[in-house]
């Protein structure tokens, strides 16, 4: 219990010392361009990567459409906001708010995925995931939603039937997704989804709840003879997690003018699953640190120009290794044991 | 915990960022972004290429001189805005914005917020210089690319019944593919077959192909880039369907693809504005300049890269610029001097642009011989 805790507060004071510095720095005007422009990425990175290990690190099934949750909460969330430009003045509630519908539209849409996915289990649940992300991709990639005063006009496949009144604007645009988005999402809010995520997932963790889910984990025959509604258990940890990147997706689409379909892909499933595999399966701390140290390091390997992505791979598979191998896991266990008191506590 | 390991990796991380600051120069500063690496980097790749032959050129002249820097983004407007980004800390001046449609978007929002000037050589989407007052296109937008094309088969008598075959998942398709369509309902083109592919589906084409075949059609209409063009010659060859293809700028650079024969592009026309075969005096220098220094015969992203530096540079001499000026200050002059600025390069004669968008005329290609011969 007490390592567990410890781990908890480990993550929380390494955000919350991670935004003090960051603005510290901005303030005294130290930042570079590149760091700053990366901040609100590396936010919605760590909210994402922390619920992507909810499913797959805590209630142990692998998950390979994660990005379309993201993408959900990314549309949802930004036609929100664009819809509520004129009704809510202020950029950081109508932020607030697309989050909020970015995260309920991930949940509804985690619901409705998880009724057929969560009968299955491992790798056919794995491959039903991805075919998910991919049909979300497929469905915004042909969608045209327009606004205007009578309300919201949707059309699939082409824009030709949709005809707007005046003041009106298209918000979705097919392949070409959406266009012209204030940049609203800011560092602070980013920080503040972190703190939100962490407390959920921890507070979830610690809970009647997240000892019925991890039960499931370990061993679902066990857990149902002693009367643990499993789909209820892993349907409410589904959902969370779906929620949680609809939030993050809303606002990671915001820190740019444009997001695309095509930006939620199959690749960007996988990246998020390697941040949350090289941070630990269940470790939260790790996540958060993996999904930072990833965003920078292609970034920080600029220099390397034509090399970059190859040097990138190969510090990937390097650290992978070194992450496992049974010296670097004493050496670890040799730290725990000074600083952390007892250790015996679940490593999966 | 092993907290003291990461927070040493960090900071060496965070080291790494930070680039050092301002320090006294004599050249200006041209950044640009562009896909070197992945599916698209064939199109960054040539731009950079030819614009680092530009800048080689008029260094070499000895009057004002400038410095290139190429970032990856890998066609991705995330990372285009990473580089972007970077590129301010190198301390870029002017900007050649982003090779690509989606990324040029992105960052061509910078170069409106920051006060940097940019052109983009080949960002072809009107969403790149819609209500932005510093960035300018050397390329053709989408739309102009759509019915110039529609033009170019009901003027000069192509074919009445055309098929098209495009990608519904792709900004730069989708906006040919839109004013078309609504080119061919003006100048009376039959459209029997309209078939769509998209990313994970753009291998087999016999579908398409068959309907196009099936329903008649004497032209098709491939508003693509090169690589899914090359399969679909491929395989209506195969199919022994032979009607006129009909490409638009995306198509260049498939007879310089490895692996494909480049004589099933035989007869394939295209609409681009440059043209490598040409007698032109600049564009043979160019041209034997890249080939020398490449291998390969520039296609029209080369040639706008190449076209934009002199563009820039013409326009820095003509507005005064000195390398000691702030990204801003150039930014302004150069806002003022392209109002009445003409330009003549290797991808035509006598450009001006307005509202950012250039204007001056395709030129139709067709393929002969496995090169480029002008149509008219």
């Amino acid at each position: 219990m007490k390592r567990k805790n410890m781990n908890k507060y480990i993550s929380f004071a390494l955000i919350i010392v991670a935004y003090a510095v960051m603005m510290a720095l901005s303030a005294a005007g130290k930042t570079t361009r590149s760091m700053q422009g990366m901040l609100v990425p590396i936010c919605a990175y760590i909210v994402m990567a922390i619920s992507l290990n909810l499913t797959v690190g805590i209630l142990g099934e692998l998950s390979l459409g994660h990005a379309g949750f993201m993408s959900m909460g990314a549309f949802t969330g930004t036609c929100a906001a664009i819809m509520l430009t004129d009704s809510v003045p202020s950029a950081g509630l109508r932020l607030g708010l697309s989050m909020v519908i970015g995260a309920v539209f991930g949940g509804i849409v985690g619901f409705l995925i998880g009724i057929p996915v969560l009968r299955l289990k491992g790798d056919y649940l794995a491959i039903v995931t991805l075919a998910f992300g991919e049909i979300i991709k497929s469905i915004f990639n042909n969608l045209y939603l327009g606004f205007d005063k009578y309300g919201l006009h949707l059309q699939l496949l082409s824009e030709k039937g949709i005809k707007l009144e005046e003041g009106g604007r298209m918000l979705i645009q097919g392949a070409m997704g959406i266009s012209k988005i204030k940049k609203i999402s800011t560092f602070t809010a980013g920080f503040i989804l972190i703190i939100l995520t962490l407390f959920i997932v921890y507070h979830l963790v610690e809970s009647r709840y997240g000892r019925a889910i991890m039960a499931i984990r370990d061993n679902r025959i066990a857990a149902e003879s002693v009367g643990v509604d499993v789909t209820k258990y892993k349907m409410t940890a589904f959902v969370i997690s779906a929620a949680m990147a609809g939030a993050a997706g809303a606002l990671f689409a915001q820190n740019y003018s444009t997001i695309t379909a095509n930006k939620f892909d199959f690749n960007t499933s996988i990246l998020i699953l390697v941040l949350v595999v090289l941070g630990g399966l269940g470790n939260i701390t790790g996540s958060i640190i993996s999904a930072t140290l990833l965003t920078i390091l292609p970034e920080a390997l600029r220099g390397f120009a034509t090399y970059r992505m190859l040097v990138y791979a190969i510090v990937l598979i390097v650290v992978m290794l070194f992450t496992n191998a049974s010296g670097t896991k004493i050496l670890i266990d040799n730290i725990k044991a000074r600083f952390g008191g007892n250790k015996e506590e679940e490593e999966q | 915990m092993n907290k003291k390991m990461f927070s040493v990796v960090l900071a060496v991380l965070m080291m790494a960022v930070c680039v050092s600051g301002v320090f006294a120069q004599d050249a200006i500063k041209i950044g640009g972004t562009g896909p070197l690496t992945g599916g698209a980097a064939i199109y960054g790749n040539a731009v950079k290429n030819g614009a680092e032959i530009a800048v080689e050129e008029i260094n070499a002249l000895g009057g004002l001189q400038f410095e290139l820097k190429y970032e990856d983004d890998a066609h991705d407007a995330e990372k285009a805005v990473n580089a972007f980004n970077a590129l301010l800390d190198w301390g870029m001046q002017v900007s050649m914005s982003s090779v690509t449609s989606k990324p040029a978007e992105a960052t061509s929002e910078l170069n409106m917020e920051e006060r940097v000037f940019g052109m983009t050589p080949s960002a072809s989407s009107t969403a790149v210089i819609d209500g932005k007052d510093n960035v300018l296109q050397m390329c053709f937008t989408d739309p102009n690319q759509g019915s110039a094309s529609a033009a170019y088969i009901a003027n000069n008598g192509l074919a009445e019944k055309v098929a098209v075959i495009w990608k519904n998942d792709d900004v730069y398709s989708k906006g040919i593919y839109d004013t078309f369509m609504d080119g061919a309902e003006e100048f009376g083109l039959e459209v029997v077959s309209d078939t769509t592919f998209a990313d994970g589906n753009d291998t087999d084409f016999s579908v398409q192909i068959a309907d196009a075949q099936e329903k008649g059609a004497e032209l098709v209409f491939l508003p693509m880039y090169y690589t899914p063009a090359s399969l679909i010659l491929a395989q209506a060859d195969a199919a022994g369907y032979d009607p006129i293809f009909f490409g638009v700028d995306g198509m260049d650079g498939i007879l310089t693809m490895e692996g494909f024969d480049a004589s099933l592009a035989e007869g394939v026309i295209l609409l681009t504005p440059f043209n490598a075969d040409s007698e032109d005096e600049k564009t043979a220098a160019f041209v034997e300049t890249y080939q020398e220094l490449f291998g390969e015969v520039p296609n029209q992203f080369a040639a706008d890269g190449y076209d934009v530096v002199y563009a820039l540079a013409e326009a820095c001499e003509a507005a005064g610029i000195t390398p000691d000026m702030s990204a801003e200050e150039i930014n302004d002059a150069l806002i003022e001097t392209f109002e009445t600025f003409t330009f003549n390069g290797i991808t035509g004669e006598n450009m001006t642009w307005s509202e950012g968008a250039v204007n001056k005329d395709p030129k139709g290609m067709i393929i002969k011989d496995g090169a480029y011969v002008g149509l008219d």
